[in-house]
């Protein structure tokens, strides 16, 4: 049975996302566009990003009886520490993922 | 970068260290799919409609949870709209190029091919074979993406839950992050964002995430106001 209900809804979602990313490249260059979106568009990254990340770092798979899950929001500090420094993508995730392992393996908790 | 050949080779070579930490993203994104019992070709057919990891990821949690599809579209139209700022910064690029190639290339944009771009080239005098440069950079990450997707949804969850390997897509957005927070207005932002979107982490239908991004962009609104009245001047 084919799912119609899901097909329509990510359709709908690729449109969107498509006309998120060609609004501007589409747009002609002279084209009129409000100060106030320019504006918000600055902080969305800055925004958008850090929402994504903070529960998955803090909490998800906190062990029972916890709140906080200590190792990744330590590992997940380690990373930015070094992403800062280095600006290096790969280096962040092999850093990042090093230091949740050895928390893992070698830590108290 | 002299022929549209060698172009095209650089593009994917400057790309490398981004297609490579999207390879664990894509698995994990795909698997994730398949754990939470959406049907596989869905799951493939969102990957090539959308092409957009952090929103796919977001979707498949909603549409786990039978979330209604206004609310994944939305939920889609939240974590996607910082595309629309990647969007004006490519746009000085591509000026010249065909309407018809626009749209493709827009179709292409990722986090990783703006940061590239904007940070190699400058927008005022565009390099030529930018456009072969910019179909190596963005159509390898398209198809590794689009494998890994493959192997994540029908390989399944075999990869041991203990390795932790979805803590690689946190890692991903922190490298993608931390560049863009260009001065304390941005700092704001993003820390707002964070608290708001742990506070509000219990809450149905991911509703801390729209949270979270509203008050981020909101505070940093605000604090790029509060700057620029202190100061005397626009920040």
């Amino acid at each position: 049975m084919i799912d119609w209900n899901g097909w329509f809804t990510i359709i709908c979602a690729g449109v969107v996302t498509l006309g998120l990313r060609a609004s501007f490249i589409v747009l002609p260059a002279d084209a009129k566009v409000p100060g106030w979106l320019l504006e918000s568009l600055k902080y969305v990254a800055a925004a958008v990003l850090p929402a994504l990340i903070a529960p998955d770092v803090l909490f998800r798979d906190a062990p029972p009886g916890e709140w906080l899950n200590v190792y990744r929001t330590t590992a997940a500090v380690v990373a930015a520490l070094f992403a800062l420094k280095t600006r290096s993508i790969f280096g962040t995730l092999a850093i990042g993922m090093a230091t949740l392992w050895l928390l893992k393996w070698w830590g108290p908790l | 970068m002299k022929t549209t050949r060698s172009a095209f080779i650089a593009g994917f070579r400057d790309q490398a260290p981004g297609i490579l930490g999207n390879v664990p993203f894509a698995l994990i994104t795909g698997a994730a799919a398949s754990a939470a019992g959406v049907d596989p070709w869905l799951a493939l057919g969102m990957s090539i409609i959308m092409f957009a990891g952090a929103a796919q990821l977001a979707a498949i949690s909603l549409m786990a949870e039978h979330a209604p599809g206004a609310i994944v579209v939305l939920t889609v139209l939240i974590v996607n709209l910082r595309m629309m700022m990647y969007s004006a910064a490519m746009a000085p690029y591509f000026r010249h190029t065909p309407v018809a190639r626009k749209w493709l290339f827009s179709y292409l944009l990722t986090d990783h091919t703006f940061a590239l771009i904007t940070t190699k080239f400058n927008k005022q005098k565009p390099p030529r074979h930018l456009d072969a440069y910019y179909f190596g950079a963005t159509g390898t990450m398209w198809l590794v993406w689009q494998a890994g997707m493959a192997i994540g949804i029908f390989a399944g969850a075999q990869v041991p839950a203990k390795w932790s390997l979805d803590f690689a897509i946190p890692l991903v957005f922190l490298s993608l992050v931390l560049p863009a927070m260009h001065t304390r207005s941005h700092w704001a932002a993003a820390i707002a964002a964070a608290t708001a979107a742990a506070f509000c982490a219990s809450l149905p239908l991911r509703l801390g995430l729209i949270a979270g991004a509203v008050t981020g962009v909101i505070v940093g609104m605000c604090f790029e106001r509060l700057a620029a009245a202190k100061t005397g001047s626009r920040a």
